[in-house]
């Protein structure tokens, strides 16, 4: 009889227990997504009830009169085809070329495999000052500011998706590659049709931290770009920020409009966001 | 004389000399695999070499000179390090990179307490990792604009504690130079926790569940368990995470730029530096600045480096 007491107390001890943990969490939750929320609510307010007090939360009356105004009055489906091709761009190129410079220094025995796999390692430590400027200025010999690809360049092939794949590969098993060579398949066809299908988890890890990365960047592109015509949408917005600071309720909408993409994307791919952190620390 | 037999007596042909290695070495490279793995690193090693490499050549000379848009650009040796040393703007920007790094223990113990409330067994905790990274994956200039506008004069913030008088001038939280630094670290904190937390996550989840079951069984209690399992398998996460996190206080520019623009005493040596380049086109006297951070992360990042092998992003 205590016994069966004695469980049912603990019973209701783990229902209260896990009852305060929901409610913490969701506290935490709100807190954290509040600022958002918030944005994405004024951004429906008219200018009679911006204000309002008590704050609503939900507005009465709602309008989508800031969406329209902030697209009438600044070229922001233009900004979004912008960031569209700065993100296609800068994540194909540097998917390519970090794929493809991986695998040798992964799998390949050559003279200088070492020594420059230590030169990448090197730049993780070697001080650099002046990165931006400097790129800049070779950017202007190369008569590419004011253009996408000047944009992307610089970030079209990184240290850092080469290490992680790099790591990928070396997980591969020597045999796969080995029976493939027997039946005489060229070192392209190994790494096309063998390594890179066995390596995607990884190559959507460098997806998603390149596309986050290009789309989220605003101080580069408005160093490249001199028309903010061409700016991508983060750009669009420090801009935005500058011209219509009088106007937060189109400030407000053209936000939204900036970050609804991204976050669509993070909510469908979660997992495959947080398991990249995750696994590029402990690689 | 001859007591002592020599072990090389027939050893003494058997090491190869510097030549015969060099042979060895050349005659064993396979040539048709180097040359498809130089094929295979070319576009990437072009890129590196011109936006990488080239910058930290050419970028240190840099800030001896007075390279500028205008101008013809001369040598001119300490003197843009002179200037920065009794550049007051330099020196207030330079404090508040310091402090900036205030936010690192915020951060880190904010991470590592969500990272434990969100590491259950729970149904739907999935959904609450998701509400905290969210802010992660947002640009720093959107979430720049949507705390500015809870920051506003009659602002969310604001507005009850007017209301209800417990204020009745508004807090200016991005005009007060007293505040607004420390507005925009509190910014930077809500941005860095889900980060952060998803790292310790990792870290909780390494630790074999039978250690601290034995543990357990042991006779170590909850807190026996956290300190003697938990907390030292966890320091290794959390060395790297501090590490990064420095960095990351000590290169600010994003968030400040997207809030203050630098105005309100916020500025830091990161966006200093920018605007000397880019807004009044200083290049040499920008690289100068760019420099001195450069030095003072450069301590951090080898201790980093040593820890971690290189596997983390340098942001």
């Amino acid at each position: 009889m205590s016994s069966i007491a004695l469980k049912r107390a603990g019973k209701v001890r783990t229902v209260i227990k896990n009852v305060l943990l929901y409610l913490l969490m969701i506290a935490i939750a709100i807190l954290m997504v509040f600022p958002f929320l918030w944005l994405l609510s004024t951004s429906f307010k008219t200018p009679g009830n911006v204000y309002a007090f008590p704050p609503q939360m939900i507005p009465r009356p709602a309008t989508l009169a800031n969406y329209i105004g902030v697209a009438k009055m600044v070229p922001i489906f233009r900004y979004l085809r912008n960031t569209a091709i700065i993100t296609a761009l800068g994540v194909g190129l540097n998917l390519t070329f970090s794929t493809l410079a991986a695998y040798p220094l992964a799998r390949m025995r050559f003279p200088g495999r070492d020594i420059i796999f230590g030169a990448l390692l090197s730049t993780m430590i070697i001080p650099n000052g002046a990165g931006m400027i400097v790129n800049y200025m070779t950017l202007r010999t190369l008569h590419l500011t004011n253009t996408f690809l000047g944009v992307v360049l610089p970030s079209a092939a990184t240290i850092f998706s080469i290490f992680l794949l790099r790591q990928a590969y070396t997980t591969i098993p020597k045999e796969l590659e080995e029976a493939a060579r027997i039946d005489g398949a060229s070192e392209f066809f190994i790494w096309w049709r063998i390594m890179v299908p066995l390596i995607r988890p990884t190559l959507l890890t460098v997806v998603i931290f390149d596309f986050m990365a290009h789309w989220n960047s605003f101080i580069w592109p408005v160093v490249v770009m001199k028309d903010p015509n061409n700016y991508p949408l983060a750009a669009g917005l420090l801009y935005l920020q500058g011209q219509f600071s009088y106007n937060f309720l189109y400030l407000a909408a053209g936000t939204v409009i900036s970050i609804t993409p991204m976050i669509i994307l993070f909510l469908l791919l979660q997992k495959y966001f947080i398991n990249g952190v995750a696994g590029a620390v402990k690689g | 004389m001859g007591t002592l037999a020599s072990p090389g007596a027939a050893g003494v042909d058997t090491k190869p000399s510097f030549a015969s290695r060099l042979r060895k070495w050349w005659s064993g490279i396979d040539w048709r695999t180097t040359g498809v793995a130089y094929l295979f690193m070319l576009p990437a090693l072009v890129i590196i070499a011109l936006f990488v490499f080239w910058p930290i050549i050419y970028g240190l000379p840099l800030a001896f000179t007075n390279y500028s848009v205008v101008g013809e650009t001369r040598w001119v040796g300490l003197d843009n390090f002179r200037r920065l040393m009794s550049d007051p703007y330099f020196w207030e920007a330079l404090k508040n990179s310091v402090l900036y790094v205030a936010v690192v223990p915020v951060i880190q113990i904010g991470a590592i307490l969500l990272a434990v409330l969100v590491n259950r067994p729970l149904k739907g905790v999935g959904i609450f990792r998701t509400a905290y990274y969210l802010p992660v994956v947002t640009s720093s200039i959107a979430a720049g604009i949507a705390w500015k506008w809870l920051y506003d004069y009659k602002g969310i913030i604001n507005a009850p504690l007017l209301q209800w008088g417990i204020i009745d001038k508004p807090i200016y939280f991005l005009s007060d130079t007293r505040l607004a630094l420390w507005s925009v670290m509190a910014m930077t904190a809500w941005k860095g926790f889900g980060y952060y937390m998803v790292i310790y996550l990792a870290g909780l989840q390494s630790i074999p569940k039978e250690l601290e079951e034995a543990a357990a069984i042991d006779g170590a209690g909850k807190v026996g368990v956290l300190r003697h399992v938990t907390i030292p398998l966890l320091k290794p996460f959390a060395l790297i995470a501090t590490l990064m996190s420095v960095m990351g206080a000590l290169r600010v520019m994003e968030e400040v730029m997207a809030m203050t623009g630098g105005g309100a005493g916020t500025n830091v040596v990161a966006l200093y530096s920018y605007q000397t380049a880019f807004q009044h086109f200083e290049f040499g006297y920008g690289a100068a600045l760019g420099w001195v951070m450069a030095l003072i992360i450069f301590a951090f990042s080898l201790i980093t480096f040593r820890l971690n092998k290189g596997g983390f992003r340098p942001e």
